[in-house]
């Protein structure tokens, strides 16, 4: 098949990659643009760790073809933050040990950052319903959950 | 019709390390100029937590500050051998070679810095990175110090080996009695469910927990093997199969679809109290903490629905559909 040339916003940045038309965005992101915290899990929708937002909303990148990415604006998690300037959902992780293989994690923290966009101030049973699609081995989610609602309490203290 | 309360305990007494044949675990450990130390393990950190565990034991044994110690677990083509990470053995094994690796390059440090200082190594002290003589700490120096000299002055190295073996442990042919653990770790848990007699589902309320775990090295990793723990226990009682009705392999499961395993949503109220009676052979008195936290859980809940509904499934998971079928024969029994 001929390859087609997608165009995209990726973390703020325009982006065009040469891709094969069936693709997945995932592959795209982890093959074609070297971004490896989008991780590869199922690879079927089942377990949430390839999460990316697609203008704002948690996609499962995995089953997305990237052509359908053209024009719309995908945020990894790459683009929230860095080991020197975390994004305030990665330093609660790192505070609440709410990692432990950390194969869910960026997933779980994009299902997050989804949520807190939307709604600043959720509850835990509100937490857990936007993260329900994101599976976790190792922690149980507790120290996820805690994790989040963290977040939450700095944002309204701020 | 309707939902009945139930509770139940279980206890476990869980082995640290096993010894079909042996198990040693090795390690090294080396000085670079900066004063910085690695430590080199051809064991596994599957997410537990062995990495910073094994730099906090090796940072207390050599006398120098967390930060400055750089643990990296390669395979055996660039660390010496290890028999793996199971069998809640990798603290308590990994941690006892280490100690002996820290042990030796300890001393070959304080040798150096006892040339470099003009007293005798025995009156030295060390204590998180500064060196200096006991009973005048005016005269002090500091481990990057003694580095340099030992690279670039003296020629020597400041290093250590270390490794720890659990003999192999052959059965008495009398009465077949081994050695099989080097220590043994203990857990109880307390249940509470609530199982619907009219879909066999089975909730689970709470699960409140005591471990007896030797000495922690790391209290927050400990809470979290746990917790995680409790809800891997969970998932195993109600939960996960791959052949549901085995030895028939009729509704294999594929994928997580299928294959059901806890969400955020499944999470009951986890307690869990930890208590330490240190180990005589563990690192600081560490046992092993990591499998045994999915293992109680999994006969209490079997335990608390017994105590809900009056049927005992032992075959797990127990299912919803497990449940109705026991019911359904305890109702024909009694009528």
């Amino acid at each position: 098949m001929e390859s087609i040339t997608v165009t995209f916003k990726l973390n703020g940045k325009t982006t065009a990659v040469a891709i094969e038309p069936l693709e997945s965005l995932r592959t795209v992101l982890r093959e074609h643009l070297h971004l490896h915290a989008t991780k590869a899990g199922c690879g079927q929708g089942g377990c949430g760790s390839c999460t990316v937002l697609v203008n704002g909303e948690p996609v499962l990148s995995c089953l997305m073809l990237a052509a359908l990415a053209d024009g719309q604006e995908i945020t990894t998690l790459e683009g929230i933050g860095t080991p020197q300037h975390m994004h305030p959902l990665q330093a609660a992780f790192f505070d609440r040990f709410a990692a432990q293989c950390g194969y869910c994690s960026p997933g779980m923290i994009m299902a997050a950052k989804a949520l807190l966009d939307k709604n600043p101030h959720p509850n835990r049973a509100e937490i857990a319903e936007a993260l329900a699609g994101n599976l976790c081995r190792c922690t149980g989610y507790v120290t996820i959950l805690d994790a989040i609602e963290d977040v939450v309490t700095q944002m309204q203290e701020a | 019709m309707a939902k009945h309360y139930g509770r139940g305990i279980a206890a476990v007494n869980y082995p640290t390390g096993m010894n079909l044949g042996g198990d040693p675990t090795q390690a090294l450990i080396f000085c670079q100029p900066t004063g910085g130390f690695s430590v080199k393990l051809a064991s596994t950190d599957l997410g537990q937590g062995l990495k910073t565990v094994i730099a906090q034991i090796a940072a207390e044994a050599l006398g120098v500050p967390f930060d400055s110690v750089i643990v990296d677990t390669g395979d055996t083509d660039s660390a010496p051998h290890c028999m793996g990470t199971f069998a809640s053995r990798a603290t308590h094994r990994v941690g006892n070679a280490v100690i002996m690796a820290a042990n030796e390059a300890r001393k070959a440090l304080l040798d150096v810095a006892a040339e470099e200082m003009e007293a005798a190594p025995e009156d030295l002290v060390l204590e998180n990175g500064e060196i200096y003589v006991k009973g005048a700490p005016e005269r002090k120096t500091n481990v990057f110090n003694v580095a340099l000299a030992a690279h670039f002055k003296y020629g020597k190295t400041i290093s250590g080996r270390g490794i720890y073996l659990k003999q192999k442990s052959s059965l008495d042919p009398e009465t077949g009695a081994c050695d099989p653990d080097s220590t043994e770790a203990h857990a109880t848990t307390v249940a509470e469910v609530e199982v619907d007699d009219e879909t066999g589902e089975i909730k689970v309320l709470r699960l409140a927990s005591a471990y007896e775990v030797g000495r922690q090295i790391n209290p927050e990793m400990v809470k979290g093997q746990i917790v995680s723990g409790a809800v891997m226990g969970m998932s195993h009682a109600l939960m996960e199969t791959v052949f549901p009705y085995y030895p028939a392999l009729d509704h294999h499961t594929y994928s997580f679809g299928e294959y059901i395993i806890p969400t955020a949503l499944d999470i009951p109220e986890i307690e869990s109290v930890v208590l330490e009676y240190p180990s005589s052979n563990g690192p600081y008195g560490v046992k092993g903490v990591g499998e045994m936290t999915a293992n109680s859980p999994i006969p209490a809940i079997v335990n608390a629905i017994y105590d809900a509904v009056g049927v005992w499934v032992t075959d797990l998971p127990v299912t919803p559909e497990k449940v109705l079928r026991a019911l359904e024969e305890k109702s024909l029994e009694t009528h």
